[in-house]
C-alpha cells in the first residue's frame, strides 16, 4: 500500500472518529470506547477492501460485514454514512425515537446486514452467509468483527467449531483486542487465557495486526483471503478510545457521556490529528 | 382411523420440495433421525448442515443463511429449538423477519418415555409472544405436508410443532391448506370445540362421546396458532351455547388464553380451558398415559363440554 494510499484511509479514519463523537455529542451516553479503537479497521474494510454498492445496499455481489459487538454501531454508521448510504443529518439523530439509526444493528438501516447487539451472535450468522454464498457460488466475503469482552459468549465458539467444520475460507473474523470491556479491564473481569492458541485449536488461521495501522489491518486482511480451506482470524491490537487521550485506555468511555468540557477536549484533540495527517 | 406419522410428513415434503426449490436449505444438530430431516441429506447432501449438538449455532446460523436468500428450515426436539436458542430466535430470526423455518419436533408429551426434561409444555406458547413469528400445530400428516408448501412462500419466521406419534389424518388430501385459518372438522350445533395439534384428535373423540348423550359438539382445528383471527372465532362461536379449547400445552399463555383474550367483552358464553396445569411434564410408557395423568383425553373433553352446557 503506497503513502498517499495510507494517508487516505488514515484520514477516513480520523472522520470516521469524528462522526462518532458527532453522534454521541454532549450529555449522551455512547459507545466510544469500543468504536473508536474500530476505526481505522472500518476504514480499511469499507474504504478499500471490501465490493459494497451504496446505489444498491442488496447487490447479490456485495461483501458483507457483521459487527457481532453490535454496541459498536456508532463507527459502522460512521462509514456508512461517509458513503453515502444514509444522510448527515441522521448521525445527530441516532437512538431517537424519529431517527433511522437503532442503538444496535438494525435491518432497517441501510448498509446493515443483520441485527446484532445480542453478544455472540455474529459468528454464527456469518456462518450461514458464508455457506449460502458457496452454496450460489457467489465470489462475496463475509467479515464478522467481535470484541474481546465478548469472547466469553459461548456461542462463538460453536460459531468458530461450525465455520472450521465447513471450512469456510470465505469467512474472515476479526477480534477487536482492546483490553477493556464494559465493567474493566478484560483479564481482570473474565481471563481468557491463550486467545490467539484457542482459535488456533478450533481450526483457524489467526493473524495478528496493529489496529491502528491500516497498512497493517490491510495486508493482515489480503493474507487472510489467501488462507484456503479453513477461516481466518485477525486480531486487532487497539486501544480502546484510541484518538481522545483522557478517553484511553478506560472503561470510563466504553458507553460514557461527554460534557461540554470534555467533549470541546476531544474534538480538539481530532482536529489536531487530522492537521497531522 | 389410519394412523400416519407427523415427521415422516415432515421429512417426505422437504425432500419433496427440494426438488423444484434449491433455495430450501435443512440444518439439523443430531436428531435428524426423530425429525426424519434425515430425508433430506439422503436427497441433497449438500444442502443439508449438520451443527453438531449446538442448537444455538444451528438457529442463528439458519438466520445468516435466510438473510443472503437460502429458505432454511431447522429442526430438533420443540424443547430445544425454542428454549436453547429463545434469544437466537428473538435477535437473530424475529426481528429481521428472516425467512427461517422452525420444526420443533416430538412437541408436547409426544416424547412420552423421555420425560420432562424433553417434553415442551411451553414452547408454542412462548413463540406466540414473539413479534414477527408465525405458529403451526398440525393435527396430522396430511396437515403437516401442507403447512411445509405453505410455509415457502410465507414472508417471516414461522415454527412448527410436530407430535412424534403417529395420529388419526383428519386434514383431506384435496382441500386448499392457508395459514392463519381454521378449519371445521365436524359441524356441531349445541358446543363449539377448538383444538389444535393431537387434540383435534382427542376432541373428535370426545363429539363422539357427546354425541350419545344427545350433545352436538363442532371441533375446529386451529392449526394457526399465530396469527389467530378473531373473526374467524366469532364464525364458529356464532350460535353456540359454550366454547371449550383444548391445547396439549401449559395454560398459561396457550390456545385456551389467546381465544378468551380475542372476544373478552362480546362473547358471554360458559366457557372451559382444557390445557396442563402449571407443572412439567413425566417418564411414561406411553402417549396415552401421559394424556390421561395430565386431563388431555377425549373424556377430559366431553366432561368440560357438558358442564359448561349444564348438562
Amino acid at each position: 500500500m503506497n503513502e498517499t494510499k495510507i494517508r487516505e484511509l488514515q484520514g477516513i479514519a480520523n472522520q470516521l472518529r469524528c462522526n462518532v463523537l458527532e453522534m454521541i455529542g454532549v450529555g449522551k451516553a455512547g459507545h466510544w470506547g469500543g468504536s473508536s479503537s474500530l476505526a481505522e479497521t472500518m476504514a480499511v474494510l469499507y474504504f478499500h477492501t471490501m465490493r459494497v454498492d451504496r446505489h444498491n445496499p442488496k447487490n447479490p455481489e456485495r461483501d458483507r460485514l457483521l459487527l457481532s459487538k453490535g454496541h459498536a454501531a456508532l463507527i459502522q454508521y460512521a462509514a456508512l454514512c461517509e458513503l453515502g448510504y444514509f444522510s448527515r443529518e441522521e448521525l445527530t439523530k441516532v437512538k431517537s425515537l424519529n431517527g433511522l439509526l437503532q442503538g444496535h444493528p438494525d435491518l432497517t438501516i441501510p448498509g446493515i446486514e443483520a441485527v446484532t447487539g445480542s453478544l455472540g451472535q455474529g459468528l454464527s450468522l456469518g456462518v450461514g452467509m458464508s455457506l449460502a454464498l458457496r452454496l450460489d457460488k457467489n465470489p462475496a466475503r463475509v467479515f464478522v468483527i467481535m470484541g474481546d469482552g465478548e469472547q466469553s459468549e459461548g456461542q462463538l465458539w460453536e460459531a468458530a467449531m461450525a465455520a472450521a467444520n465447513f471450512k469456510l475460507d470465505n469467512l474472515t473474523a476479526f477480534i477487536d483486542w482492546n483490553k477493556i470491556q464494559a465493567t474493566g479491564r478484560t483479564d481482570d473481569i473474565f481471563s481468557i487465557p491463550a486467545l490467539d492458541k484457542k482459535w488456533s485449536a478450533f481450526g483457524w488461521e489467526v493473524l495478528t495486526v496493529d489496529g491502528h495501522n491500516v497498512a497493517s489491518i490491510a495486508d493482515g486482511i489480503e493474507k487472510a483471503k489467501a488462507v484456503k480451506g479453513k477461516p481466518a482470524l485477525i486480531v486487532l491490537d487497539t486501544i480502546k478510545g484510541k484518538g481522545v487521550s483522557f478517553a484511553e485506555n478506560t472503561a470510563t468511555y466504553h458507553n460514557g457521556m461527554f460534557d461540554e468540557a470534555k467533549f470541546a477536549q476531544a474534538a480538539k484533540e481530532l482536529a489536531a490529528l487530522k492537521e497531522a495527517i | 382411523m389410519e394412523k400416519k406419522s407427523l415427521r415422516m410428513a415432515y421429512g417426505e415434503a422437504l425432500v419433496e420440495e427440494g426438488k423444484n426449490n434449491p433455495n430450501i436449505v435443512v440444518l439439523e444438530a443430531d436428531l435428524g433421525k426423530s425429525t426424519m430431516s434425515c430425508l433430506f441429506k439422503e436427497a441433497y447432501p449438500e444442502r443439508y448442515f449438520e451443527m453438531g449438538i449446538a442448537e444455538q449455532s444451528m438457529a442463528t446460523t439458519a438466520a445468516g443463511l435466510a438473510l443472503a436468500g437460502k429458505i432454511p428450515f431447522y429442526s430438533t426436539f420443540a424443547v430445544f429449538a425454542v428454549g436453547r436458542a429463545y434469544d437466537q430466535i428473538r435477535c437473530g430470526i424475529a426481528i429481521p423477519e428472516a425467512n427461517v423455518r422452525i420444526c420443533g419436533s416430538s412437541c408436547g408429551l409426544s416424547d412420552f418415555g423421555d420425560g420432562k426434561t424433553h417434553q415442551s409444555i411451553e414452547d408454542a406458547n412462548i413463540m406466540c409472544t414473539i413479534p414477527n413469528m408465525t405458529v403451526l400445530n398440525p393435527c396430522d400428516a396430511v396437515e403437516t405436508r401442507k403447512m411445509v408448501k405453505a410455509m415457502l412462500t410465507h414472508k417471516g419466521p414461522v415454527y412448527i410443532r410436530v407430535n412424534r406419534n403417529d395420529l388419526p389424518v383428519y386434514t383431506p388430501l384435496d382441500t386448499d391448506y392457508q395459514i392463519g385459518k381454521m378449519y371445521r372438522i365436524r359441524e356441531g350445533r349445541d358446543v363449539v370445540i377448538f383444538a389444535t395439534g393431537a387434540m383435534v384428535w382427542k376432541s373428535m373423540l370426545a363429539a363422539d362421546i357427546l354425541q350419545t348423550s344427545g350433545i352436538s359438539a363442532e371441533v375446529i382445528n386451529v392449526s394457526s396458532l399465530k396469527p389467530l383471527k378473531k373473526e374467524e372465532i366469532l364464525k364458529y362461536v356464532a350460535g353456540k351455547k359454550a366454547i371449550v379449547t383444548a391445547d396439549e400445552a401449559t395454560r398459561i399463555g396457550g390456545l385456551g388464553a389467546a381465544i378468551a383474550s380475542l372476544i373478552i367483552g362480546e362473547v358471554n358464553l360458559p366457557f372451559a380451558q382444557i390445557a396442563i396445569d402449571d407443572q412439567f411434564g413425566t417418564s411414561a410408557y406411553t402417549y396415552d398415559e401421559l394424556l390421561e395423568r395430565y386431563g388431555l383425553t377425549e373424556f377430559d373433553i366431553a366432561n368440560a363440554a357438558r358442564k359448561t352446557l349444564g348438562r
